[in-house]
């Protein structure tokens, strides 16, 4: 099992058909962003359908979950128990993802430190077998 | 060719409270005492009612409500879309469609919050005392495209409205210089018309911008006094056709022009979509909006002589009006420390009845129902000769606004 930042009460996440593959490349600790195999579009979250050229094929491209803090709150309150307090909700820039942003958590980090722009790696959280939480840190050199 | 434009001729409320305070009468009857003040503030009675509209998946369904209420017959009822507060403007441009297009001829709005009796909005449903489920964490199945949207939120802990819409915020004050004490701003002036609204929860509550810096932190930028009161309450407005309205003896307000939706790929915006294009991610994506509203009313900013802004947060405040142009794209902090906000002599007054964060948060269709006072004369912050108001819902979330108009 990975380090752990968060405890196991934090809110589960909910998937249907269409969403279900990415979390199933999570557990893995593949992070996905869904591409459109016509214009190369890429979109996160996964959708059935292309939303600039309405294609329905799609697969699924790797990323290395290098990336930088677009923006960023830090928390006071708790939403579920045994929370360290305060954490981090960042929105990443993903940097080999077409573009794509992911909501994520930057963990490891001082409230001094966090800023926009901040470079930032991902690191996996097992919240348990079957699930696998992407995070993110500092990135090191 | 122009139909002859839907009028508000009626609006009510019931006493508003903190949430959690009305428990022993239950939401739907306080929708009831609300919808009866609007009607017999319209000089109207129920039984001129037969439709019934409101928004934000409103528990209180119109079916039942119609039948409590006696209703002749229902031959309108609507509900706005999901996303919480933006459909406010949207269920009153909604009851006007029906008016004017002949489907209804009185048409009450209409919104109960009794948060004790449900859920606490501050705490996204959650109960951060509750002990870890047995069974290890796993993926949950989703029934609902909402459901599985909120899975790239919530295991990231962001499930409260406080830190989704700090984002945008944050991402607003890195991009402008936008500050703390500019967002203050906001609060202490809307807490300033509350103290002189005797409806308003927090009317006796005085703050300064001291109080407001040395509240605690919620979600970094929000501080508490950045927002919205969590409140018990219901109001009601009473939309007609221009031709009944014209019967009817009390002050009568024209709906000059509303407009609703969302632009290009925003879904929930930034509570579950960290995809909204670069250029609209620091905005209250209301500026499309904006513009086909200026529009359709052949007005524009200038024109505007007091506004109601949906204020969950005061960021969100900021951003709307740099999106409904009354200063420029990152200028909202400065126009807001010129006093443009104040009742007395601002160049905007703004939320004169002291708003979602001082007068009650009732998913903001109490800014509609001030709107309507304060072009009657009768808001307790007056704003002299005011001939037109703009009403906003939401902001960072699908939107939606009306324009009013003085008959």
């Amino acid at each position: 099992m990975s380090e752990r930042f968060f405890p196991d009460s934090m809110p589960q996440p909910m998937a249907d058909a269409t969403t279900l593959p990415w979390w199933q490349a999570a557990a893995e600790h593949r992070l996905v962003v869904q591409r459109c195999t016509a214009c190369q579009h890429t979109r996160l979250p996964p959708a059935p359908i292309c939303s600039e050229c309405r294609s329905t094929d799609a697969d699924w491209k790797e990323v290395s979950g290098r990336g930088e803090v677009y923006t960023y709150t830090i928390v006071h309150r708790p939403i579920a128990a045994d929370q360290e307090l305060p954490y981090v909700i960042a929105v990443i820039a993903l940097e080999d993802a077409g573009g794509v942003r992911i909501i994520s958590n930057v963990v490891d980090v001082s409230p001094d430190v966090i800023a926009v722009g901040l470079p930032v790696e991902l690191v996996w959280e097992d919240m348990s077998a079957d699930l696998a939480i992407p995070r993110f840190r500092p990135r090191r050199p | 060719m122009s139909r002859p434009k839907a009028h508000i001729v009626g609006v009510g409320e019931s006493a508003y409270a903190r949430w959690g305070k009305i428990g022993d009468v239950t939401e739907h009857a306080l929708a009831c005492q609300a919808i009866q003040r609007a009607v017999a503030d319209a000089g109207l009675s129920l039984d001129d009612v037969d439709g019934l509209a409101s928004f934000a998946e409103d528990r209180n369904e119109a079916i039942f409500m119609a039948a409590e209420l006696g209703l002749p017959a229902l031959r309108f009822a609507n509900m706005v879309w999901m996303t919480g507060g933006g459909g406010g403007c949207a269920a009153i441009s909604n009851a006007a469609m029906a008016v004017e297009t002949g489907q209804a001829e009185v048409v009450v709005v209409y919104r109960a919050l009794c948060q004790g009796q449900f859920f606490r909005f501050g705490t996204g449903g959650m109960d951060a005392s509750a002990p870890p489920k047995p069974e290890p964490p796993t993926v949950q199945h989703a029934n609902s495209l909402f459901l599985a949207s909120m899975g790239f939120a919530i295991p990231y802990g962001l499930l409260m409205a406080a830190a989704a819409y700090a984002l945008p915020t944050r991402r607003h004050m890195h991009l402008y210089g936008t500050t703390s004490a500019q967002l203050g701003h906001i609060a202490v002036t809307f807490r300033e018309h509350a103290s002189r609204n005797p409806r308003a929860v927090m009317g006796s509550r005085p703050m300064t911008l001291d109080d407001h810096q040395a509240s605690p932190m919620i979600a970094d930028p929000h501080r508490l006094f950045d927002c919205c009161l969590e409140s018990d309450g219901a109001c009601a407005v009473v939309i007609t056709t221009a031709e009944r309205a014209r019967d009817l003896a009390k002050g009568r307000v024209e709906i000059l022009a509303s407009d609703q939706g969302a632009p290009k790929g925003y879904a929930f915006g930034p509570f579950t979509n960290a995809n909204i294009a670069d250029d609209l991610y620091a905005t209250g994506a209301c500026e499309e909006m904006a513009g086909r509203l200026w529009g359709k009313a052949g007005l524009g900013p200038k024109d505007v002589d007091v506004a109601q802004i949906y204020d969950h947060f005061t960021g969100c405040v900021l951003m709307q009006l740099e999106d409904f142009g009354f200063c420029a794209r990152g200028e909202g902090g400065p126009f807001i420390e010129s006093g443009a906000l104040s009742w007395h002599g601002g160049s905007l007054p703004t939320n004169t009845h002291g708003g979602g964060l001082s007068e009650a948060y009732i998913h903001g269709l109490n800014h509609v129902v001030e709107g309507v006072r304060a072009l009657r004369g009768e808001s307790t912050s007056p704003v002299e000769n005011a001939e037109v108001c703009l009403v906003t819902s939401g902001a960072c979330v699908p939107s939606s606004a009306v324009l009013l108009g003085k008959t």
